[in-house]
């Protein structure tokens, strides 16, 4: 089966397997075929390749018109040209035609110097426009999360196929025909009003500035300057995977310290980490897990499993959109972002003598859904949210470079005691498997009184799409499952709807391999050897630390001494704790 | 957009029509086109309930409701108007027919008068180019259109 083809590119043999495309075959061989339209998911097998801007044409010996390379699939004995002047002739026209259909507000578009559409004009040197005609124009939607302007759309509908085929959320489709194509929500509700989950994957592949994150830099740099705030930050596992990759470093490069030392110069009264919140999170939701457990075990034939994470904010909208029948399942622990704020607008304010109004608590997330997580109601005390808003890591990186700090100069500093101090198990909350991980550390120590020989949990780390695990813990075998991408957690919801799923507990991640290939990380074009550079990243930082489980955080044991009592207490019930509402589609009827 | 409330009955309907064809997306354009024979149009709820029932997403339903011009989701007047522009047709000059349904009617393509009575769309081919240019209402046919004959045309539904 493992049939090969043997053709020319520019004049040079190259032997492929059999399906290979001309575009694949000639980047194989260095060749680089400008493209727009084209996305390669490999790590779940998706492909993207609608041969719709015809960016990518070559010609093909013999064949009368040009070919589309991302479609065509390479035959023995072809001869392709990928640099006459007849390809480049075409390829002008063709942008020529896309930018006649396209803003030219460049120097103030968000995606300006990251815009592949920018690159491809720079690249195929056009400095004209000479076409001149009707242009489409649309409203734009703003979301908390998302800004959605289709003006600057050129109809590349990778978005689309995040939303369908990877995320099977459906909120984007593509709507109307001929020149008022587009790509939008149906009935061109706002994303709030649809099945949108804010996961943010249609902003991390859109080539152009169509859609983009809801940018907080101004509303922050403004906080920071106002002398009668007190303004803290919280940076979430992913950041410090992904941040250096903005300054030019490798992508898997960790650069916590210099994050830490950047935010202190841009001013935060005190950097903090999501970590610590992440560790409280263990604490409450593993014991949540062995509260379920137990009493399953005991013969309670009412309890609710598989016990389900609640950290991801995408997710929690998935599942109140489309399994509100299933909201019993979630945990009830609110995500490490959520815990953060409450712990510091009460224990930490409290301690400080800081009045709740003059506390600003702002958070870097890998993440877009989680700027709508700070908006909900459930998380606000009087109108007052506990996390006042998020920003992202491409807000971050943005915010240092406007702000003239040398990144790369930056001495590695410490996070500030006491909501800074996490373990390892709290790091690794970062990536697909993590928080699973970091669950079965705490839940079997805590469950056996014994201490773990081996604190790894390999079976649960990875990029695939699906993992399970099977842990003897005194003589019980939990079950476990661990999904990322909303489309994996789909199967998993559809099975367990239909009975078929005896898993005790599930950890799902909205993103592909977790928060690292978040929405608000840097672009990952869909690129897995990138996530996989990033998950390293972390897992070699919980290598190195010295504590790794999530029980043993010095400042979580006196967290519950002083504050909270212990896991689950009323206490912690009332300040990390949430509750779900059924948000699916209601239909009317009369 | 006007929101619609449908009735129980209709939705009974719809949902059965669904059933009849398995609930499968890919019989999703047939069931649009008994859909619209149902209820005249294809508003927001009925796309609703049938992405529901074929179990995908309301945005693929919409995108196939606005790629063909056959589907409308504005309810079709109690005469529906249909010239055609095909390119016999629009040779022999039905764009000015057209325009003349428009003048008297005082809508544009796509809309319906507000007593309901007329709608106007306009269509690419019927297959009668030798009756070119041609107007249907309803199920009648009318061939040899020109600008002056629309007036009489339409005193006949009054």
């Amino acid at each position: 089966m493992n049939e090969n083809i043997t053709l020319k590119i520019d004049n040079r043999e190259v032997s492929v397997p059999k399906g290979t495309t001309i575009l694949e075959a000639a980047r194989g061989m260095g060749i680089d075929i400008p493209t727009l339209c084209y996305m390669n998911l490999e790590g779940m097998c998706i492909k993207n390749a609608p041969a719709s801007c015809r960016l990518c044409v070559v010609e093909v010996k013999g064949r009368r018109n040009l070919a589309p390379s991302c479609a065509t699939r390479c035959e023995n004995g072809m001869e392709v040209h990928t640099n006459t002047i007849r390809v480049l002739n075409a390829r002008r026209t063709v942008m020529e035609l896309i930018l006649s259909d396209h803003p030219s507000d460049c120097l103030v578009c968000a995606k300006s110097g990251n815009c592949e559409l920018q690159n491809a004009a720079i690249k195929l040197g056009i400095r004209e426009i000479p076409f001149q005609g009707e242009q489409t124009e649309y409203r734009v939607d703003l979301s908390p999360s998302i800004r959605r302007d289709m003006s600057k759309c050129i109809y590349c509908r990778r978005c689309e196929t995040m939303c369908n085929q990877v995320q099977t959320v459906g909120a984007l489709g593509a709507a109307n025909r001929g020149f008022g194509a587009v790509v939008m929500p149906a009935f061109d509700l706002d994303l709030k009003d649809t099945e949108c989950t804010f996961c943010g994957q249609c902003v991390a592949v859109c080539p152009v500035g169509a859609l983009t994150e809801i940018d907080h830099t101004n509303r922050l740099i403004r906080d920071l300057a106002n002398p009668k705030k007190t303004v803290i930050v919280q940076t979430a596992p992913a950041v410090r995977a992904a941040l250096g990759e903005e300054f030019g470093l490798e992508p898997g490069t960790s650069v916590t310290g210099k994050m830490v030392a950047a935010l202190r110069q841009l001013g935060f009264a005190k950097v903090f980490d999501t970590d610590f919140a992440a560790d409280l999170t263990i604490m409450e939701e593993g014991t949540e897990l062995l509260g379920r457990l137990g009493a399953f075990l005991n013969g309670d034939k009412d309890v609710k499993l598989p016990i389900i994470t609640s950290c991801c904010p995408g997710w929690v909208n998935f599942f109140e959109k489309q399994f509100p029948d299933l909201l019993d399942l979630p945990s009830s622990a609110r995500s490490p972002q959520q815990m953060f704020g409450s712990i510091a607008k009460t224990y930490w304010a409290e301690k400080m003598g800081i009045p709740r109004e003059d506390l600003v608590v702002v958070s870097v997330m890998p993440c877009i859904a989680k700027k709508f997580e700070c908006e909900r109601d459930e998380f606000k005390t009087n109108g007052d949210p506990d996390v006042n808003y998020s920003i992202t890591t491409r807000e971050l990186a943005s915010l240092i470079k406007r702000t003239n700090i040398n990144f790369m100069q930056l001495p590695d500093e410490d996070f500030d005691a006491p909501l800074g101090e996490s373990t390892g198990a709290a790091v690794i909350f970062g990536a697909s498997g993590g928080v699973m991980e970091a669950a079965l550390r705490t839940a079997y120590e805590l469950q056996t009184g014994k201490t773990l020989d081996n604190v790894n949990f390999e079976n649960v780390r990875g990029m695939e799409g699906l993992k399970e695990a099977t842990i003897d813990v005194n003589g019980v075998e939990l079950k476990v499952a661990v999904a990322h991408t909303l489309g994996n957690a789909r199967k998993l919801m559809e099975a367990i709807r239909a009975g078929q799923c005896h898993y005790h507990a599930i950890e799902v991640m909205a993103c592909p391999g977790g928060c690292i290939g978040g929405g608000g990380q840097p672009l990952h074009h869909g690129n897995s050897e990138l996530l996989k550079a990033r998950t390293r990243a972390l897992y070699t930082e919980d290598e190195g630390k010295h504590l790794r489980k999530s029980h043993e955080n010095p400042y979580i044991i006196s967290l519950y001494e002083e504050f909270l009592g212990k896991p689950m207490s009323e206490k912690a019930h009332h300040l990390l704790h949430t509750c779900y509402f059924n948000r699916g589609k209601e239909f009317i009827e009369q | 957009m006007t929101q619609i409330k449908l009735s129980k009955c209709k939705i009974d309907q719809l949902v059965a029509l669904c059933d009849e064809h398995g609930n499968q997306p890919g019989e999703l354009i047939n069931i649009l086109h008994k859909a619209q024979e149902l209820f005249g149009y294809l508003p927001r709820e009925v796309q609703e309930v049938i992405a529901r029932q074929l179990n995908i997403p309301v945005s693929k339903v919409y995108g196939v409701v606005t790629f063909y011009s056959f589907f409308s989701m504005t309810p079709k007047g109690e005469h529906p108007i249909s010239v055609c522009m095909g390119t016999a047709c629009y040779v022999r000059g039905a764009e000015k027919v057209l325009d003349e349904f428009k003048r008297l009617l005082n809508i544009n393509v796509g809309e319906t008068t507000p007593d309901g009575k007329f709608s106007l769309t306009s269509l690419r081919c019927v297959g009668a180019c030798g009756l070119a240019p041609v107007v249907l209402i309803g199920e009648k046919v009318y061939g040899r259109v020109v600008p002056g004959d629309v007036e009489k045309i339409l005193q006949e539904f009054q």
